[in-house]
C-alpha cells in the first residue's frame, strides 16, 4: 500500500522550493512528463506482472496445451462426433436461452423505466436474484422441481416427459443462470434516456407498438447488443448449472463445458484443452466486441463492475 | 448488483399520468417470466428443505463434512477476495492514473473471467499450478504445492474474481480530483498521509463493495475449483461440490439442505451489497 501512496504523491515532487512556479500538476497525466520517480514505473510494472501471471499465463496455458501434440491432434479432437455434438448442441441452447431472456430483457426493462409502481424496487432486486445463486443451486433446483423424484417428476413420467438429463433441463437452467443480463444492461441505460421522447412519439399519433420500434429500440441498440453479448458468453460457457441438470450422457446433454470436463477426466488432456481453446476464443471475441461497443457507447461502461 | 442504486432514483415519486401504453402486458409478462423461470423453483427449494424437518435439517447442516465445506468455501472466498481487494485497488489505481502502451488492451484483459467459461479456467490453472505445471514446477522446490489443495481453490476464486474491485474502484478514481492530494501535499502531509486520509476514504466504500462481490461471486463457484483442488472431503472439498456429490447420490434432501444455507447466506450478502452500493453512490456523489 505504500507504494500506492508514494506514487499519489509522485506529480507533487517538483512543489519543492524553487520549482513553484511548474504548470499545475492537474493538467500532467502523461507519464512521459513525471519527474524521476521510480515509483511510477514500479506500480504500472507490478499491476501488469499480477495481471501476467493471474490472467494472461492461464489464456496462454489453454492454448499451449491445446496444441502441445501438434496441429493433427488438435484437429483431431475437434473433428471427433463428440466434439461435433457437444458443439452443436452448445449452439442449439444458446439460440433458445439468449432469445428468451433478450425479451424478457426488453419487456422488463420497458416495465420498469416507463412507469411508475409500488413495489418497482424489490421487482428490480428479484430479477437480479440468479446472480446471487450458485450455479450450482441454478440447476438443483430445477432437478427438484422436474427429477424423477421432483414434485412434477411422477407426473411428467408419465407422460413420458423427460426434462431433466435430457436437452429441456440444459436450456432451463441456462436460462437461469443468464436471466439477468439483458434486462440490466438495459434498466440503467433506459433510465437515462427518460420517456420524453416515447411520449412525444405518443402524442404526435404514434401506436404504442410504433413508439417502441420507432424510437425506443434505436435508442437501445447498442445497450441490447452490449447485453446479448454478454448473455450469450454465459450461456454458451456455463458449466455448473448444466452439470447438474445434464446427466453427462455423452452425445445426447454433453454440452461443450461439460465435454471439456469429461475428457480432462480421461486424461485426455490434449483434447480436453483443444475443446477449451474454441470456448477461449469465444471469450476473447467477446472480449473484443465489448469493447468496440464500449468505444462506441461510453455510457455502456457504467454497468459492468457488477457483471459476472 | 446495482439495483438498488438504480431502484432509489426509479422510487422518485413523478406524480404524472401513465401516457405510454403496455403498463399491465409488460408488468404481467415480467412477472410470470420471472416466476415461471426464478421464483417458483426456488421456492419448490426451500419447500423441499422444509420436508426434512428441522432437527434432521439441523443434523445435516452440522455434521463434519457439510461444516468442514461451508468453512471452506467462505474462508477461501474471503482469503481470495482480500486478495483481488489489494491486486484490484493497484490495477485500477495504475489504468486511471498512468499511461502505458497497450493500456486499452490491458483494461479489456481484465474481464477476461467474466468471459471466459468455468471449466477452461478450471483446467488451465490445473495445468499450470499442477506440480509440473509452468507455475508448480516453480513451487514445488520450495515445497510448496498449489493444486489439489486448500490453496489451489484460493487460486481459482482469485481468478474468477479478479475483476470485480477493479471495476468497481476504477470509475472513483476517474472521478477524483487530483487538487485534494495536491493541496494535502502542499499542507506538508506524506504520501502514506495523503493515501490513508485523503484517497483511501473515497475509494473505501467502493473497495467494499468490490471486495463483497468478488466474495460472493467466490462462495457459490464450481466450475473452475473442482479440477484444481482435489476435492477431498474434510480437506478440499467446496460446499457447491458437496451439492452435486449428495445429488449424485440420490441424497436430495441433504442437497437441498446445504443449498438452502447457501442461498439464505447468499441472499443476505446480496442486500448488504445492495446497501453498500447505495452508500458508494451518494459517497461519490458528495465527492464530486
Amino acid at each position: 500500500m505504500s507504494a500506492v501512496a508514494s506514487d499519489a504523491v509522485a506529480p507533487l515532487e517538483p512543489a519543492a522550493p524553487g520549482e513553484k512556479d511548474a504548470p499545475p500538476q492537474a493538467a500532467r497525466g502523461g507519464p512521459g512528463r513525471r519527474r524521476r520517480s521510480a515509483a511510477p514505473v514500479m506500480l504500472v510494472t507490478l499491476a501488469l506482472a499480477w495481471l501476467g501471471v493471474a490472467l494472461v499465463l492461464p489464456l496462454v496455458a489453454v492454448f499451449a496445451q491445446a496444441f502441445a501434440k501438434g496441429w493433427d491432434a488438435y484437429a483431431a479432437a475437434l473433428t471427433d462426433p463428440m466434439a461435433l455434438h457437444a458443439i452443436r448442441l452448445t449452439l442449439t441452447v444458446a439460440a433458445i436461452a439468449v432469445p428468451l431472456n433478450l425479451v424478457f430483457g426488453v419487456v422488463a426493462a420497458w416495465c420498469v423505466t416507463k412507469y411508475d409502481f409500488p413495489g418497482k424496487s424489490a421487482l428490480i432486486t428479484l430479477i437480479d436474484l440468479p446472480f446471487a445463486v450458485s450455479p450450482v443451486i441454478s440447476g438443483l433446483v430445477y432437478v427438484l422441481l422436474f427429477g424423477a423424484q421432483g414434485w412434477l417428476g411422477p407426473w411428467l413420467l408419465d407422460r413420458d416427459v423427460q426434462i431433466i438429463f435430457a436437452v429441456p433441463g440444459i436450456v432451463l437452467a441456462t436460462v437461469f443462470v443468464t436471466f439477468p443480463f439483458v434486462a440490466r444492461e438495459l434498466i440503467p441505460l433506459m433510465q437515462a434516456q427518460g420517456r420524453d421522447e416515447e411520449e412525444t412519439a405518443l402524442s404526435l399519433g404514434a401506436s404504442g407498438w410504433q413508439t417502441f420500434r420507432r424510437v425506443t429500440l434505436p435508442n437501445i441498440r447498442l445497450g441490447l447488443l452490449y447485453g446479448v453479448l454478454l448473455c450469450n458468453a454465459r450461456a454458451m460457457g456455463e458449466f455448473g448449472a448444466v452439470a447438474v441438470v445434464s446427466g453427462h450422457i455423452r452425445g445426447l446433454t454433453n454440452t461443450m463445458p461439460l465435454h471439456v470436463e469429461i475428457l480432462y477426466n480421461e486424461y485426455n488432456a490434449t483434447a480436453a484443452f483443444a475443446v477449451a481453446s474454441l470456448l477461449a476464443m469465444l471469450a476473447l471475441v467477446t472480449l473484443v466486441a465489448r469493447s468496440w461497443l464500449e468505444a462506441r457507447a461510453p455510457e455502456l461502461r457504467g454497468e459492468r463492475a457488477a457483471q459476472s | 448488483m446495482a439495483a438498488l442504486a438504480t431502484s432509489q432514483v426509479l422510487d422518485a415519486p413523478l406524480p404524472r399520468r401513465r401516457v405510454i401504453p403496455g403498463f399491465g402486458l409488460t408488468l404481467g409478462y415480467t412477472l410470470v417470466y420471472l416466476s415461471l423461470i426464478v421464483l417458483i423453483p426456488l421456492a419448490a427449494t426451500f419447500l423441499k428443505s422444509a420436508e426434512l424437518g428441522w432437527d434432521r435439517f439441523l443434523e445435516v447442516v452440522t455434521s463434519p463434512r457439510v461444516v468442514a465445506s461451508l468453512q471452506l468455501s467462505f474462508g477461501a472466498s474471503f482469503v481470495a477476495a482480500l486478495v483481488n481487494a489489494a491486486a484490484g485497488l493497484l490495477v485500477a489505481w495504475v489504468l486511471v492514473r498512468h499511461d502505458f502502451p497497450g493500456r486499452r488492451i490491458v483494461d479489456a484483459i481484465v474481464d477476461l473471467p467474466f468471459a471466459l467459461p468455468t471449466a477452461v479456467a478450471g483446467i488451465a490453472l490445473t495445468a499450470l499450478y499442477a506440480p509440473n505445471g509452468w507455475i508448480g514446477a516453480w513451487l514445488a522446490p520450495l515445497g510448496v504445492q498449489v493444486a489439489y489443495t486448500p490453496l489451489g481453490v484460493v487460486v481459482a476464486l482469485v481468478f474468477i474474481g479478479l475483476p470485480f474491485v477493479v471495476r468497481t474502484v476504477q470509475p472513483v478514481l476517474e472521478n477524483l480530483d487530483r487538487e485534494v492530494e495536491q493541496a494535502a501535499a502542499t499542507l506538508g502531509a506524506q504520501p502514506a498521509q495523503i493515501f490513508l486520509r485523503v484517497v483511501l476514504p473515497v475509494v473505501w466504500p467502493a473497495l467494499l463493495t468490490g471486495f463483497a462481490l468478488a466474495f460472493a461471486r467466490a462462495v457459490g463457484e464450481y466450475g473452475s475449483v473442482i479440477f484444481i483442488a482435489g476435492n477431498m472431503p474434510l480437506v478440499s472439498e467446496i460446499a457447491p461440490l458437496l451439492i452435486v456429490t449428495k445429488l449424485e447420490q440420490y441424497e436430495y434432501a441433504e442437497a437441498t439442505a446445504i443449498a438452502v444455507v447457501m442461498l439464505v447466506i447468499s441472499f443476505a450478502l446480496m442486500l448488504a451489497i445492495n446497501a453498500l452500493q447505495g452508500w458508494a453512490q451518494r459517497r461519490a456523489g458528495g465527492v464530486r
